[in-house]
């Protein structure tokens, strides 16, 4: 590698969260992720590794930085309504205190990014939205509500969040709170007093395809140290690890959770990113409705599917989707192996045709058809209480 | 870790132990601490022909695929099957998981490798971690 010296005037600006340094001094590899410089895996001498943070999260508790993540509240009289016009699930539905998936949609019915819509008080929401589209979903969620009595806020960088994520999750958090956690439901938030620090905001929610929750504190490098730091020392009788974005990918790949730029994008709609489910074409109006509503008439193009590797070789984001003839007919938008399951799984766009459960395809890899097959998703389904 | 001296290495991360007209390959600790946990080792048949520079094969972690680059010419004359089932063990014992054996067509092509002491001068350079 040769060393370029940077101008001004072509300087990346790489951003970081609060936890940065205790990640590296914790030996963590770091990778840019969108702009961000964060954990992909911390070091195998503190028992970490892809692997093992993997694991810890589907048996035991494994927390994450997800601080790089965005937020943005909205507040008013009209808050209800402007959530409403600008995501496609039905934030009416909610309580106060419950949260739920959706997305924003472009007026052709694709997506600005998916969201959590969490309603933390009568007329107040909170959009959690993707790191890589931070100023985009912002600008996106500012120009369409201007209409509506209600102030939209970028919040983004005033929390660290962190996720405490395993079936061990919620013993681990129970220790460093007063709020009784048990009491909230999957998809619902609480706020109570988490390390001594008052009125923080308490999610039952995450990435994992796991139980867990992901709480909303100051955004100083002490506290997001100190709170980092007790939550791996309460921890430590359930085997807590950190664990980095390379374990963060393969469990949501386990659990078929969509991530943009993969499974969605502004150039795939709802219907084929299978997401029909927190689409609420009842509601009368919101941005992309029309859209969706002529696509769904025209029927679908391409579908997502699961695949399941049947011969020797991992399909990674990108490959080529063949069929049995060999020839091109869809393409991997993430593949991996599953550390959990221990099979090499993706997700892939193809014809309809190729859709049904059991169809024989193939995953092109360096330049060889590798036999694969569509299998019911989520390949990981956590095991009910 | 501490790079063995009875062997040289390349920049692409491989190491060649050599005994006359035999070598044995594989990759360095800092090979495999760079990829992370080791699940594929695809590696050619006994019989094929390597070309000093040009990829031989594929190794993958979970999160990566990374190429093989064959340290020397050379016909394989053993691959290490023991890898196909449990490729971890190069995350383990990189420097004693070997991957292939081969004949060299040149001895001489070693000379212009490393030594241990300049392939960890290399590593620390590059950035390591």
């Amino acid at each position: 590698m040769s060393s370029v010296e940077a101008t001004p005037a072509d300087a990346i600006i790489v951003r970081k969260t609060a936890l940065n340094a205790v990640h590296r001094h914790m030996g963590a590899k770091m990778v840019d992720f969108n702009g961000w410089d964060m954990p992909v895996e911390y070091p195998a001498s503190i028992g970490c590794g892809i692997i093992n943070e993997h694991m810890a999260v589907r048996t035991g508790v494994g927390i994450f930085d997800v601080s790089h993540m965005g937020d943005i509240r909205l507040a008013g009289p009209q808050a209800l309504a402007a959530v409403q016009h600008v995501s496609m699930n039905d934030a009416s539905r909610l309580a106060v205190g419950q949260a739920q998936y959706s997305a924003l949609l472009y007026p052709q019915g694709t997506f600005v990014d998916d969201v959590i819509v969490h309603r933390l008080g009568e007329d107040e929401y909170l959009l959690v939205i993707n790191a890589g589209t931070r100023e985009k979903d912002f600008n996106w969620v500012r120009d369409n509500t201007q209409r509506f009595d209600c102030k939209v806020e970028h919040l983004s960088d005033d929390f660290t969040q962190i996720a405490i994520q395993g079936p061990k999750g919620m013993d681990v958090l129970q220790k460093l709170t007063d709020a009784n956690l048990s009491a909230v439901k999957f998809y619902w938030v609480t706020r109570g007093t988490v390390c001594g620090l008052k009125d923080i905001l308490i999610a039952r929610t995450g990435y994992t395809a796991e139980d867990g929750f992901e709480i909303y504190i100051p955004a100083d490098e002490s506290t997001s140290a100190r709170v980092w730091n007790e939550i791996l020392s309460a921890g430590k009788e359930f085997g807590i690890v950190p664990c980095g974005l390379g374990a963060r990918n393969t469990l949501r790949l386990e659990g078929a959770l969509s991530l943009y730029g993969h499974e969605i994008s502004d150039t795939i709609n709802v219907w084929e990113a299978g997401l029909d489910r927190f689409c609420k074409m009842e509601k009368p109006e919101f941005v992309g409705r029309a859209a969706l509503e002529k696509e769904k008439i025209a029927g679908l193009k391409r579908m997502l599917v699961g695949l399941e590797m049947t011969g020797r070789g991992i399909a990674r984001d990108e490959y080529k989707v063949l069929d049995r003839s060999g020839r091109e007919s869809g393409y991997v938008t993430s593949g991996s192996p599953a550390p959990f399951l221990k099979k090499n799984i993706a997700l892939a766009y193809v014809p309809p045709e190729f859709s049904a459960i059991g169809t024989p395809l193939k995953v092109e890899i360096r330049g060889q058809g590798v036999e694969a097959q569509v299998v019911p998703t989520p390949f990981y389904k956590r095991p009910r209480k | 870790m501490p790079y063995p001296t009875d062997r040289k290495y390349t920049k692409e991360h491989e190491w060649i132990q050599a005994s006359d007209a035999t070598a044995t390959i594989g990759i360095t600790d800092h090979a495999q601490e760079s990829l992370g946990d080791i699940v594929f080792v695809e590696l050619p048949k006994v019989g094929a022909e390597l070309t000093a520079g040009k990829t031989f094969g594929t190794v993958e972690s979970v999160k990566a695929v990374s190429d093989l680059y064959a340290p020397a010419s050379g016909t394989v004359t053993e691959t290490n099957g023991d890898l196909a089932t449990s490729p971890e063990k190069v995350n383990k014992d990189a420097h004693g998981s070997w991957m292939l054996k081969i004949t060299l067509k040149n001895t001489g092509e070693l000379d212009a490798l490393l030594s241990a002491a300049d392939y960890e001068k290399f590593v620390t350079e590059e950035g390591g971690h």
